[in-house]
């Protein structure tokens, strides 16, 4: 029987990029469609009615959204090459994690690059709080999975390519390596996996994008 | 088969520790339930089992911790697999049944906390998004008995808690759930008559007693 799947996103962002590098190191087949959310395709807004949003998976026509729903969905449905640990507390723990990556993790480390002198210096006391916490978790491992990749090192994967990006755009130095050592490891040997170096959208596009969000926060003030 | 110990950290008041509640007397588990005075200290013991937010409810399972009251849940079904499956078994009902779960976090908690930790307009748009949200749930409710069908489950459990909080948010924002969604409130009938739940909800005029007094503690009147 033929699997449909396909990928609503776009191509900067970071939740559907999780949703991308699970598919491929799953070894699924799947179809992109891009979507430009200044005009929403009928498609998304008929496929997220609640928060018309991307990333939505659509498998066999039926629509999943929330990238952790998501990546959920997908370890549920296609057994092979588990992304989660079998024992509940290890599993548990990741989900903890991947949330307080959304929740806490990220937008401490946006606050800090959209803002400027004394407002910059007071966000960056979460923001190091928060990466001091996922540093711990990092412990006696290679990957936030253990000895391979798995669901957390996708949700926490936005932190490879954005914050280096964020770095240069700000000239700041959030990730120093004395300081966040196993977080500047992983980060490497993450970004080096075939299925995720071979995923990243064009790193100019990218600075050029965060730059001009840069800017617009700057002119605000 | 060994003892094996459940503590669960809790507030009286906070949905977030009934959903545990229930999830525990679905089960038929056997735990100790330590009260944190959340109204005035937060104990030295609470900053240990959840430094990273220091919140209830903490389920703790031989000496473990597990925080995130969805998380603790989807554990709890795990480890207790035998009796009353709390999620579907097929993927795809597993992801609305999260997906809605994470809706209810992002959307009613903080809609609700608006209306009554705020006035005139603000308060408004806080009850009009409540509502909206409790409509938008109703519409997945449909015309089935519990939000998992046939048997009561992981959203439900997710929701019903709320049920002690809703005579508050009415007398402070002035409005009726039952006259804005008869069926939300006769799906709320039903689960009160399970044990499990009645057992675990806060009475709802205790709760609105406690927000008296917090309005006051803080300022608020």
């Amino acid at each position: 029987m033929a699997e449909e799947v396909k990928l609503i996103r776009t191509w900067s962002s970071p939740f559907a990029l999780r949703i991308v590098w699970a598919l491929k190191l799953k070894g699924i087949e799947f179809e992109t469609v891009l979507e430009d959310l200044a005009s929403k395709s009928p498609l998304l807004l008929q496929s997220n009615p609640v928060h018309k949003k991307v990333p939505v998976l659509v498998h066999n026509g039926k629509p999943v959204s929330e990238s952790l729903v998501i990546l959920e969905y997908i370890e549920e449905t296609w057994k092979e090459k588990p992304l989660l640990p079998e024992d509940p507390y290890e599993k548990a723990s990741s989900r903890f994690w991947a949330k307080f990556s959304d929740e806490k993790l990220l937008p401490s480390v946006w606050t800090v690059f959209i803002s400027q002198g004394n407002k910059q210096e007071e966000a960056l006391v979460p923001a190091l709080e928060n990466l001091q916490f996922i540093e711990e978790q990092l412990e006696g491992k290679k990957f936030f999975g253990g000895e391979k990749i798995g669901l957390l090192d996708l949700a926490i994967g936005w932190m490879a390519d954005m914050v280096s990006v964020l770095e240069e755009v700000t000239g700041l130095k959030l990730i120093q390596e004395d300081k966040f050592p196993l977080l500047s490891a992983w980060i490497e040997i993450f970004a080096d996996v075939p299925e995720i170096k071979e995923s990243g959208a064009p790193r100019e596009k990218l600075i050029s994008k965060f730059q001009a969000i840069r800017d617009a926060y700057a002119a605000t003030k | 088969m060994g003892g094996s110990e459940v503590i669960l950290l809790d507030f009286w008041a906070s949905m977030f520790g009934m959903r545990v509640r229930i999830a525990l007397a679905e089960k038929g588990i056997e735990y100790e339930f330590k009260e944190e005075d959340l109204v005035n200290n937060r104990s030295p013991f609470l900053s240990k089992m959840n430094p990273v937010h220091k919140k209830i409810p903490v389920l703790i399972h031989n000496g473990k911790p597990v925080c995130e009251s969805l998380i603790a849940v989807q554990y709890i079904d795990e480890v207790w697999k035998g009796k009353a499956p709390l999620l579907p078994s097929d993927p795809y009902q597993r992801a609305q049944a999260r997906f809605w779960g994470d809706f209810i976090d992002k959307k009613v908690y903080d809609h609700g906390a608006k209306i009554w930790k705020t006035k005139g307009a603000e308060q408004e748009e806080s009850k009009k998004g409540l509502i909206e949200c409790l409509k938008l749930l109703e519409g997945e409710l449909g015309d089935k008995p519990y939000f998992g069908g046939e048997s009561f489950g992981y959203l439900d459990i997710a929701l019903v808690p709320f049920y002690s909080w809703l005579y508050t948010y009415e007398t402070f924002g002035k409005f009726s759930v039952e006259a804005e969604c008869p069926t939300l409130i006769g799906w709320v009938k039903r689960c009160m008559d399970k044990e499990s739940v009645s057992k675990s909800l806060a009475d709802p005029l205790k709760v609105h007693d406690l927000v008296l007094l917090l309005k006051k503690k803080h300022g608020l009147e």
